[in-house]
């Protein structure tokens, strides 16, 4: 319950200061067009690891002598595993999962000019995990003449949508395939009422959406005008980050009206979507900034996904390594104290 | 009387919301819409009665000064400084440039992703104090999470890179994932099933009552 | 109700599977973990057209039908694929209805479309009782550049008439009901032996027994109880749970002297909390102690919740909190943060992700169902003990269907799984 006993306490103001500053130096570091990027090449890098590998060791031999790491310790390292990183130039093989590979097949199946729905449940805070995908697929899909028709159950989706949209449109390439608003995509906006929606747009799309975010009524529009409901829809894809989400879509739209869905879930509540995923409900599942990476992968288009993972591939080094450490506090720290 | 309108009125909805399941025809499928739709409008309606709760609280710490009167004040300035930037620009404050949309995208957009990133460093500190190999379950539980956490990123089949590509680590993690998760996580919802039901046929028979303050 | 009524279907379901595999396992565990999973080739999704657009074969055995199991309102259209279709010379097919007149069909307007490949068309615009006829044609279209230059259309044979209504049973569902008619037939049959005075014997839930010892812990270190029920609202099964608690809670608080905060994220749940902590005081007998801005909202926002909870635990370092309802990623965010202050925590929430944080973060955790049960099991009350054991005996009964399931599915005999198939 209580804090380990521990000698040497770090202030924690000096550790939040330490954080801010990395915060503040991956900040500058991102914005690489005002300011020069700090890059390490990879001898540079392999220097750092060995350095943190190091200290972690050191860590543990303070262990073994009885000092045990207090919880702000984690916090430091995982932050300095977080943002030391963004500045590392190398680079990781990322493998493909079968989940991954049955929502590409899905989206590789689908002919030319079929209709896609594009559910956005989610909204800024879990942004980085879901937006790397969001960008993905929209990419994926107007590389492959496919219609998306964006939709949100969270207020903020449908913006999450557009700022995705906003980035891609202004890419060369897809400046140059003139693609059109209410023809090639187009997006109806959020509509309140959870799962209540869902259930309704089985009978009647347009009677949840009568008109698109910018007020065009639902019949103007060339895309959406013939389709009533799921049977027009030839594939759905999610991004879901809780309720109302992945699972609401599988519990009415797949298995009542048999739509296709594919879903991109928090890693946070990926495990929970399991189940549906084996028993086929979900063709297939991106969960996480593991799942971006693998869709950019699996979809030729590296980006945001793919280079985050180192940062996350340390943070998990880092917490198995502290979790080592703890384990070996537990026996030679606290099982002894209990004898 | 007190009692007995509300617990009515769950009862109907209740009974409602089963019927039009199985019968589609007019008016159960209608009439679920339409308490589906009063819900949203009470729901709307009540969060003026959250509102106006969190404003007197906050303006009653800051008049007394007691404890941590500041938050409050800092509480009041956010509510007012949000709800006249979002009256003062009408219909469209949603629109990209206006001073609510700078709001949204660079004051409330980075403090919940803040709340949100948060999450790493709980994770951390709490497999940290609680993944111990205290018992035969605990160091079970503990691999698997050694197994998941490496096949998750890269680096794990980087390290185990000299097996043959079916043993790495991340067909290891894959397997966790859809094997034992997947049965566990099976069991659990199955049994949380059974309690929503059960739940749900001892509230509309109005046995649970305890939500409108005791039996 | 009626949402879990679905993701019992499912769950069972997948219980049926989920157990399938499990006893496969036993058996090929070496072979599942050897089998590498090779990656299905990739198919070319960017048929281009064809330079000279030719007439395409148009579909066949073309049917109109009123969509079954519905409100009516809808006529689904379902046709042969063109011979054509496979070999890319459709690029999409129109749907043509016609109203009835007295001579037959009047007049064919286009009112959709469907994509190459496929072969259905629901018509949701239709009126009940009127007469309806309907062509299928098949488009081969030449384009470039995102311009049409050229546009073969062929129809098929006029199918009709035919005539959209609602219907009063939705067959597709009969399994669930049976399925709804046996679960809530058995709970209200054990309600009604309970109510006839038969002992029922629950087991002891450990979260549930800590409940008194964490409020009087409270007590002796004179600090605040804090009580969370998740960030749902009232339309959310598990927040009803986790504010029957609060009742038992409240009246404990009442009772000890000891001051209970209720911060809360829905204007409705602080309403309903308001109501229960009330008369939980009210019947400790201490209504003078008991002010309405104990429960207070908050926030509405998943993340602004977490960080005022989060701020008033850090300030004011209360001895317990309770975490009992609907939570999602601010769950650890909650728990981690009162385990680093030395609360008692106890947690409760059928949200099966959070699940491993609260377990990894609070001293006690009701898992699932038993957060369900607790009204219950606090109020000992014979009826809702009853509907407990009616629960236990569906669950037995599932059991039961798992194990005949997995027998009949291994050996190819029946496909149970079946059985609990539900779509529309």
């Amino acid at each position: 319950m209580n804090e380990p006993a521990t000698k040497h306490r770090i202030p924690e103001f000096i550790v939040g200061a330490v954080l801010l500053l990395l915060a503040i130096v991956a900040y500058i570091g991102r914005r690489a067009d005002w300011f020069p990027p700090i890059v390490l090449g990879t001898a540079a890098s392999v220097v750092v690891i060995i350095l943190i590998a190091a200290s972690l060791a050191w860590i543990l031999i303070r262990t073994i002598q009885g000092h045990q790491a207090e919880r702000r310790i984690v916090y430091l390292y995982i932050g300095i595993a977080v943002t030391l990183p963004l500045f590392m130039s190398l680079t990781q093989k990322i493998s493909i999962s079968p989940e991954v590979q049955t929502l590409y097949n899905g989206l590789a199946a689908l002919p030319p000019g079929s209709k896609v729905l594009a559910t956005f449940d989610y909204d800024p805070p879990s942004a980085p995990e879901l937006q790397p995908m969001a960008e993905t697929f929209f990419r994926y899909a107007f590389h492959n003449d496919l219609k998306v028709i964006v939709i949100g159950l969270w207020p903020q989706g449908p913006q999450q949508a557009n700022l995705a949209l906003n980035k891609i449109l202004a890419e060369d390439e897809f400046k140059q395939m003139n693609l059109r608003y209410g023809v090639d995509y187009v997006n109806l906006g959020f509509q309140s009422g959870n799962e209540f929606v869902i259930q309704r747009m089985g009978s009647s799309i347009r009677s949840m959406f009568p008109a698109d975010i910018y007020g065009t009524p639902y019949d103007s529009l060339p895309l959406v005008r013939n389709v009533r409901n799921f049977s027009n829809i030839d594939y759905s894809f999610n991004l879901s980050a809780g309720y109302p989400g992945t699972k609401e879509w599988v519990l009415v739209a797949v298995d009542r009206y048999g739509l296709n869905l594919g879903a991109g879930n928090t890693a946070v509540q990926v495990t929970e979507m399991y189940p549906y995923v084996r028993s086929g409900q979900i063709i297939g599942i991106l969960g996480g900034m593991n799942g971006a990476a693998e869709f950019e992968k699996i979809t030729d288009q590296i980006d945001k996904g793919t280079r985050f993972m180192l940062s996350q591939s340390f943070a998990h080094m880092v917490v198995i390594a502290f979790i080592f450490i703890g384990n070996v506090a537990y026996f030679t720290i606290e099982r002894k104290g209990k004898r | 009387m007190r009692r007995e309108i509300p617990l009515l009125i769950t009862g109907i909805v209740g009974i409602v919301f089963i019927v039009q399941y199985f019968i589609p025809h007019y008016p159960f499928g209608r009439m679920s819409d339409w308490f589906s739709d009063w819900f949203s409008i009470v729901a709307s309606c009540a969060i003026l009665l959250g509102a106006l709760n969190l404003m007197k609280m906050s303006v009653l710490k800051v008049i007394s000064r007691k404890g941590d009167w500041i938050y409050a004040l800092i509480t009041i300035a956010c509510f007012a400084l949000i709800t006249v930037i979002g009256l003062a620009e009408g219909r469209d404050f949603r629109d990209t440039g206006t001073g609510f949309s700078w709001l949204y995208d660079y004051v409330y957009s980075p403090l919940s992703s803040t709340m949100f990133a948060i999450l790493a460093f709980f994770v951390a500190s709490a497999s940290y104090r609680a993944f111990r190999a205290r018992n035969f379950e605990a160091t079970l539980l503990l691999l698997a999470a050694f197994f998941v956490m490496l096949g998750r990123v890269p680096v794990g089949d980087v390290l185990t890179g000299f097996l043959p590509e079916s043993m790495q680590m991340s067909h290891l993690a894959t397997w966790i994932m859809n094997i034992p998760n997947t049965a566990g996580q099976r069991a659990i919802m199955i049994g949380i099933a059974l309690g929503l039901v059960s739940t749900s046929v001892r509230i509309i028979l109005g046995i649970e009552r305890s939500y409108l303050g005791g039996e | 109700m009626l949402k879990c009524l679905d993701h019992l279907a499912e769950s069972s379901r997948s219980a049926f599977l989920s157990a399938a595999f499990l006893l496969a396992l036993a058996v090929f565990a070496p072979l599942t973990f050897a089998q590498d999973q090779p990656a299905p080739p990739l198919t070319d999704s960017t048929g281009e057209a064809t330079a000279t657009p030719l007439a395409p074969v148009p579909p066949t055995a073309v049917t109109a039908i009123d969509r079954p199991n519905d409100a009516g309102g809808a006529i689904t259209i379902s046709w042969e694929l063109s011979t054509d279709d496979a070999a890319g010379r459709v690029t999409e097919y129109k749907i043509l209805r016609a109203e009835g007149a007295a001579d037959g069909p009047g007049p064919f307007t286009e009112i959709g479309n469907a994509t190459a490949g496929q072969n259905r068309f629901e018509d949701g615009n239709v009126e009940d009782d009127r007469v309806y006829f309907y062509k299928v044609a098949a488009l081969n279209t030449l384009r470039e550049n995102g311009i049409t230059l050229t546009e073969t259309t062929v129809e098929s044979d006029v199918v009709g008439p035919v005539e959209s209504h609602a219907q009063w049973f939705n067959t597709g569902r009969s399994r669930v009901l049976v399925g709804v008619l046996i679960l809530s037939g058995l709970i209200i049959f054990y309600i009604q032996r309970a109510r006839a005075g038969r002992e029922i014997f629950i087991r002891k839930i450990a979260g549930l027994e800590a409940v008194d010892e964490a409020v009087g812990r409270a007590t002796e270190m004179g600090k605040k109880i804090f009580y969370i029920p998740g960030s749902q609202d009232m339309d959310n099964v598990q927040t009803l749970a986790g504010i029957t608690i609060l009742g038992r809670v409240a009246e404990l608080a009442a009772q000890y002297e000891t001051h209970l905060e209720v911060p809360v994220s829905r204007s409705l749940v602080m309403v309903t909390s308001r109501e229960v902590v009330k008369e939980a005081y009210i019947k400790a007998g201490r209504t003078d102690s008991y002010n309405d801005d104990q429960v207070k909202y908050l926030t509405d926002d998943q993340f602004g919740y977490a960080a005022a909870i989060d701020g008033m635990v850090v300030r004011e370092r209360p001895a317990t909190i309770f975490l009992m309802g609907s939570f999602y990623a601010e769950a650890l965010v909650l728990a981690e943060t009162g385990n680093s202050v030395g609360a008692i925590q106890i947690a409760g929430t059928g949200q099966p992700s959070q699940l491993p944080f609260f377990v990894a973060a609070c001293d006690y955790t009701l898992i699932g169902e038993e957060l369900f049960a607790a009204s219950a099991y606090l109020s000992k009350e014979p009826r809702q003990l009853g509907s407990l054991k009616g629960q236990d005996v569906g669950k037995g009964l599932i059991l039961v269907a798992i194990a005949i399931g997995i027998i009949l599915e291994t050996l190819h005999i029946w496909d149970v799984s079946k059985l609990f198939t539900v779509i529309d």
